[in-house]
């Protein structure tokens, strides 16, 4: 072994060693979340940069929820549903009928959260309806009726005069604010760590590894899909909600199967079963559309080009079934070593 | 009576698996099924679990009438199973699997989950505390980290029993225990769920192909053929049964 082979890999180990020691540092998140916090508020307020890539920030954070929740049911569950922008769009639309219709135009922005809430109720309510087919289907058939459900989503706002057909809502105010999106997105990524980190969540992952031994075992998978496909639909909704007003212009158009496909493209680019994975997902598909602008046509042949070859060499994903340690309860990772020394078992609340 | 099949009877469209099965089953016994390759053994025990329902008849569990329920239902009743083709959760942890089993155990909402609130950082915890005891009980405290996928044949097979005592059943059903596992070994299962019955005190139904080991623990027995119940009674008469000769022990009898 050469002197160079040495030093790289030192220099490897180096590196490897300052990261365990990083992502061992749990103090680090909560350190880490109250800059973000500051940040959002600091960087509109001073211009810190640019409006353009702050505009680009905040769809990442939209991203973020859709990919998160999308995984919940595609990674987590590994059921394939194909109609996520369906409950994006029943959430866009409820959020922006109630600030442009329903709530009074000089409260809007004080009930911008109260806005959001009920948009995610409303797509988790219609989750409810499609989670009833995956009670008896699975699979390509499960696929098939989330495909048919954003179809029909889409055909029904555009043939109700009424919110704009297919000429959908111009106008809408733009209240999505980067502390919004900070604050929405944190909270849907902790509640889905939280979900999948109980025995609900051990409940889902058990209907991905074998679903008649789950059942046997005595899951209540119906229960559990529901609760996997209302979590998951809501997010949802509260991001065609934080979309609606950040775009301010939706039509049904907006919603379609491609807008689910990208959705689906950033779950399995990050990887499946994977909260980090869908964080890493959203932000490189993201940028990267947003980077590639100039090719023109080209970025949409790229964008296919990368999914093949990950497909082909890592078809997880990025961190297919793996998680940052960060997203792991510290009681899950300590909870085994400090039993074996025969001491009490810590709090699960515990991080 | 723990258990009582009425006239079971069980057709896949026009086939019938399962005709006319009936068995009395009380506390703390251990039968035996036994039969050829498909007569039906293992959709006698996907019927009582819930997995099928039955065509026609009728299984009371404890006086609970067992057809038309889940199996989630069933399971939470007090009955567990394990299978004949090993079924763990293979991406998930030795302790995941054994987490899971106590699914019907869970004392918290879903919005405590969600938040972490209320009763279940307590529940985890007993849950997780359970479940490490349950895997030291079966000497399994130090696989509790590992991916079940990587543990050894035997060890899965061990791991699918725990998992299923994790659901506090009063009645197991064991499908093919000592499928895979080498004859020399035989005894030491015999002795494991001999062992199992008494710590558990369990009542357990079981089928099996090894002749040895079912004449070796089982106290009744039970044979079908294409879905018929053609003889039952003690080993001993089962062995001399010119019926089970004929059927299933015909070409095998030399063992005997």
């Amino acid at each position: 072994m050469d002197a160079q082979t040495v030093e790289k890999r030192n220099w490897r180990s180096r590196i490897g060693q300052r990261w365990d020691a990083i992502a061992e540092n749990r103090r680090i998140l909560p350190v880490l979340l109250v800059v973000g916090f500051l940040l959002s508020f600091a960087i509109p307020q001073f211009t810190l940069i640019n409006p353009y890539y702050q505009l680009i920030i905040m769809y990442v954070g939209i991203n973020i929820i859709l990919a998160t929740s999308l995984n919940l049911i595609n990674g987590y569950m590994g059921e394939f549903s194909v109609g996520h922008a369906g409950f994006m769009a029943v959430g866009a639309y409820t959020a922006a009928l109630l600030t442009m219709k329903v709530f009074p135009s000089n409260l809007v922005g004080y009930l911008f959260p109260l806005t959001i809430l009920i948009a995610g109720s409303a797509a988790a309510l219609v989750g409810l309806v499609v989670a009833i087919p995956s009670f008896k289907t699975r699979g390509d058939y499960l696929a098939i009726v989330t495909l048919a459900f954003n179809m029909i989503v889409k055909s029904v706002i555009e043939n109700i005069e009424a919110i704009g057909g297919p000429r959908g809502i111009p106008g809408i105010d733009r209240l999505t604010t980067m502390p919004w999106v900070f604050f929405w997105t944190v909270l849907a990524v902790w509640c889905m760590r939280n979900f999948i980190y109980s025995n609900f969540g051990r409940g889902v992952l058990s209907i991905r590894e074998d679903e008649i031994a789950s059942d046997l075992m005595s899951v209540n998978t119906r229960q559990v899909k529901l609760l996997a496909f209302v979590i998951s639909s809501f997010f949802a909704g509260v991001a065609g909600g934080l979309f609606a007003h950040l775009l301010q212009f939706i039509s049904p158009r907006v919603f379609d199967i491609l807008k689910s496909t990208d959705i689906l493209i950033m779950v399995y680019l990050g990887g499946i079963g994977s909260i980090a994975g869908s964080i890493l997902g959203a932000t490189i598909f993201t940028v990267l559309l947003e980077a590639l602008r100039p090719l023109g046509y080209y970025r949409m042949i790229l964008m296919p080009l990368l999914l093949i070859f990950l497909m082909l060499y890592r078809p997880r994903g990025i961190m297919g079934l793996r998680e940052f340690r960060w997203f792991i309860p510290s009681y899950e990772q300590i909870a085994i070593r400090l039993w074996r020394q025969k001491k009490e078992v810590p709090d699960a609340s515990a991080g | 009576m723990l258990l009582q099949a009425k006239s079971v009877t069980h057709y896949f469209g026009g086939l019938c698996a399962v005709s006319d099965f009936n068995l009395d089953l009380e506390e703390g016994e251990l039968v035996g099924i036994i039969g050829p390759n498909g007569a039906g053994k293992t959709t006698v025990f996907n019927l009582i679990t819930g997995v099928y329902r039955a065509t026609q008849g009728s299984i009371r569990f404890r006086d609970v009438e067992l057809v038309g329920k889940r199996p989630n239902e069933i399971t939470a009743l007090g009955i567990a199973r394990t299978f004949q083709n090993i079924r763990l959760f293979k991406e998930l942890t030795v302790l995941d699997n054994v987490r899971i089993a106590a699914y019907n155990q869970m004392q918290y909402s879903p919005v405590e989950a969600l938040f972490q609130i209320g009763r279940y950082s307590s529940e985890e915890k007993r849950i997780l505390n359970n479940a490490m005891e349950l895997l030291e009980v079966f000497k399994m405290d130090s696989y509790a980290d590992e991916l079940s996928k990587n543990l050894p044949y035997g060890l899965q097979r061990r791991l699918e029993i725990a998992r299923a005592m994790a659901t506090r059943p009063k009645l197991l059903l064991l499908d093919e225990p000592a499928a895979g596992i080498n004859p020399n070994e035989i005894k030491q299962l015999m002795e494991f769920i001999q062992w199992i019955r008494q710590q558990f005190d369990l009542t357990i139904i079981l089928i099996e192909h090894q002749m040895r080991l079912v004449m070796g623990i089982c106290e009744r027995l039970k044979v079908l053929d294409f879905g018929a119940t053609i003889a039952e009674g003690l080993p001993l008469e089962i062995q001399n049964n010119p019926k089970v000769l004929e059927a299933y022990l015909g070409e095998e009898g030399g063992e005997l």
